[in-house]
């Protein structure tokens, strides 16, 4: 089992992405992805300040696969035109979150990484992508271990070799998308004159029901789980079923103890009986819930 | 610019029909559409009735199959594809590209709609379905401005559907999961968004509850208008305040974008709804009918008249309306 750390959801400043990429290349980690996926007007780095960085990190002995994320949602001419310098930098194997990089990579005949934002959830979708030039499909992050499993046996009733396989392991699970801004509103700001303010968010906003009840997690366009996913203590069941790679999504604080967690289970350390946060996506049930607290495991 | 209609019953299919929609879409009575529903949508027999009334008077009817097939129920969307192609069908709405490999292989004469559930907002993604699936029109996610959409047309050479009013999806389509993850049931794989079977009102102490699954979405003082929990449109803390962080009760109204989409070259403009009553489609068939011939007839004059913008108010969610993201400051 490989373990990759996922693109920086939030809104870092150059300096932040600087110290914590230099603190996971320490880390057993055998892909790293890099890049802006939520936001075009964030800009800690440009394209060629995600090239340079990935130079900087393999110089500094980075063994790790690096990966260039791209973003998801494409509404401007402009975003399109950044989006395609990047599917054709040159340099790095690109994860694609929008059809439209897709279309752009296969065009040019290059393999990518379909990431979760991609619709896929079946066998024969997956032979689509995989004609498209796709080598590793990380699933939509609402759906379940059995959903996973099946699909990759239909692929193999279609006689299609199956793709890595990558699942969203742990972090604050991306839920949706939107032209709004949701931080910007909550500040009272619009979206054109926002001022960044979600680097002042470095995990989001909270958002609670009136009860108090934490539901979601605000960051910018993006609308993320108030819960934390992780899926270490289903380690057995995610080896056996087609798994290959684990992806933990960074959080502020404390990813070198989580990748180190993961680390040790996967070397052979018995998983935890039970962890914080939620796992109810892989079982097939809400999102937000914990098998355990359900009875379901 | 064509007018595209829900029908949710073969009433409502009537009614779109008597008040001059171009086209009216409906879907099959299983988890293959994404109003799946209960008690919504045609069964055989009413769709047979549905087409010939559709023959007769000389409009079109869309099926949509536009959830993702999952793959254990993967015969099920087959057979979705294999019978609307038998009906003969005007067009096929779908998402899923391995439906669309279906649909385009086994009925290459079919005509295929890219549903909104394809959430394609850029003329890359536009390309990738029209080269591969043959795609006739795409159904644009309600996420782009007016000046995006414009540009858009521009660049594709696929024919553009919007959305022109009703429930205001404030997500890109076919990219939220917040249905399922509150309820475990989700619009792409369910066709179902804050499902109805999920929901519990209750009058308590501090006022009229409405939660989804347990969770609190509202709560109402006496009086004050309550209206379904759909998800993103609850009011909920952030920051310390209470209010409705992502969305109000609105419904998404562009009767005064008319000459710009019709300028822009739109192919049609789509009404939202098909969980909606027949009275419901009636009258909004009957004004945005009004408004679409009154702009053919005199496109320099045009102008939304009152009654028509009273009509739609009425039937909004909080008796709200708004261009959603067609206008930028809404963003």
């Amino acid at each position: 089992m490989k373990l990759s750390l996922g693109p920086v959801l939030f809104y870092w400043t150059r300096e932040t992405l600087q110290t914590f990429y230099a603190d996971m290349l320490q880390q057993p980690l055998d892909i790293i992805y890099l890049g802006e996926t939520v936001c075009s007007k964030r800009r800690a780095f440009s394209l060629d300040g995600w090239l340079g960085l990935a130079r900087e990190l393999r110089e500094a002995g980075c063994q790790a696969e690096l990966v260039l994320s791209g973003l998801t949602l494409i509404e401007a001419a402009s975003e399109l035109s950044s989006l395609r310098r990047l599917c054709n930098n040159g340099e790095l194997l690109v994860e694609a979150n929008d059809i439209g990089a897709v279309q752009m990579l296969s065009e040019n005949r290059l393999p990518f990484v379909a990431g979760p934002a991609l619709n896929i959830y079946n066998g024969h979708a997956l032979a689509e992508l995989i004609d498209l030039g796709m080598r590793r499909w990380c699933p939509p992050v609402e759906v379940s271990g059995a959903l996973v499993h099946d699909s990759l046996q239909q692929l193999d009733t279609l006689g299609v070799p199956r793709p890595e396989v990558e699942l969203f392991a742990y972090g604050h699970l991306p839920l949706a998308y939107s032209a709004r801004c949701f931080t910007a509103r909550a500040e009272n700001r619009p979206k054109d004159d926002c001022e960044f303010v979600c680097q002042n968010y470095p995990e989001g906003i909270p958002l609670l029901s009136q009860e108090g009840e934490a539901m979601f997690t605000i960051n910018g366009i993006q609308t993320m789980s108030a819960r934390v996913c992780n899926l270490l203590a289903e380690y057995p069941q995610l080896r056996d079923s087609g798994v290959d790679i684990l992806r933990l999504s960074p959080r502020a604080e404390g990813m070198a103890e989580i990748i180190r967690g993961f680390d040790a289970v996967r070397g052979g350390a018995l998983p935890p009986l039970a962890i914080d946060g939620c796992n109810g996506y892989w079982y097939g049930q809400p999102g937000m819930l914990r098998a355990e607290e359900v009875g379901l495991c | 610019m064509q007018l595209v209609c829900p029908a949710g019953s073969l009433p409502a299919l009537k009614a779109a029909v008597r008040q001059g929609a171009d086209a009216i879409y409906v879907g099959f009575r299983d988890d293959t559409n994404a109003r799946h529903f209960a008690g919504l949508n045609l069964d055989d027999k009413q769709l047979d009735a549905g087409l010939q009334l559709i023959r007769k008077e000389g409009r079109q009817l869309y099926i949509a199959v536009n959830t993702y097939a999952q793959p254990g129920g993967w015969q099920r969307w087959q057979a979705a594809v294999d019978r609307a192609a038998d009906l003969g069908v005007d067009a096929l709405i779908c998402a899923d590209p391995g439906v669309l490999a279906y649909a385009s292989k086994r009925h290459p004469n079919l005509n295929l709609h890219l549903s909104v559930q394809g959430s394609a907002t850029n003329p890359a993604a536009l390309a990738l379905f029209q080269q591969r699936y043959g795609i006739k029109r795409a159904v644009l996610p309600r996420v782009l401005s007016l000046a995006q959409v414009k540009a858009l047309a521009e660049k594709t050479t696929v024919p553009l559907e919007v959305f022109a009013f009703g429930s205001l999806c404030i997500m890109a389509e076919g990219r939220c999961h917040l249905s399922s993850y509150i309820t475990g049931e989700s619009p792409n794989l369910c066709g179902v968004c804050s499902p109805a079977k999920a929901v519990r009102w209750e009058q308590e102490a501090q006022g009229l509850s409405s939660r989804l699954n347990g969770v609190l979405i509202d709560r109402y003082a006496d009086g004050e208008a309550a209206g379904y929990p759909t998800l993103c449109k609850g009011r909920f803390m952030v920051n310390g305040q209470r209010f409705h962080a992502l969305e109000e009760p609105t419904s998404l109204n562009t009767l005064d974008l008319i000459p710009q989409l019709a300028e822009i070259g739109i192919a049609a403009v789509k009404i939202e709804g098909r969980q909606r009553s027949p009275a419901y489609v009636e009258q909004v068939t009957h004004v945005w009918r009004e408004a679409l011939d009154a702009y053919k007839r005199a496109p320099k004059n045009f102008a939304v008249q009152s009654g028509w913008r009273a009509a739609l108010g009425g039937l909004s969610e909080g008796s709200q309306t708004t261009l959603g993201a067609y206008h930028r400051a809404w963003q």
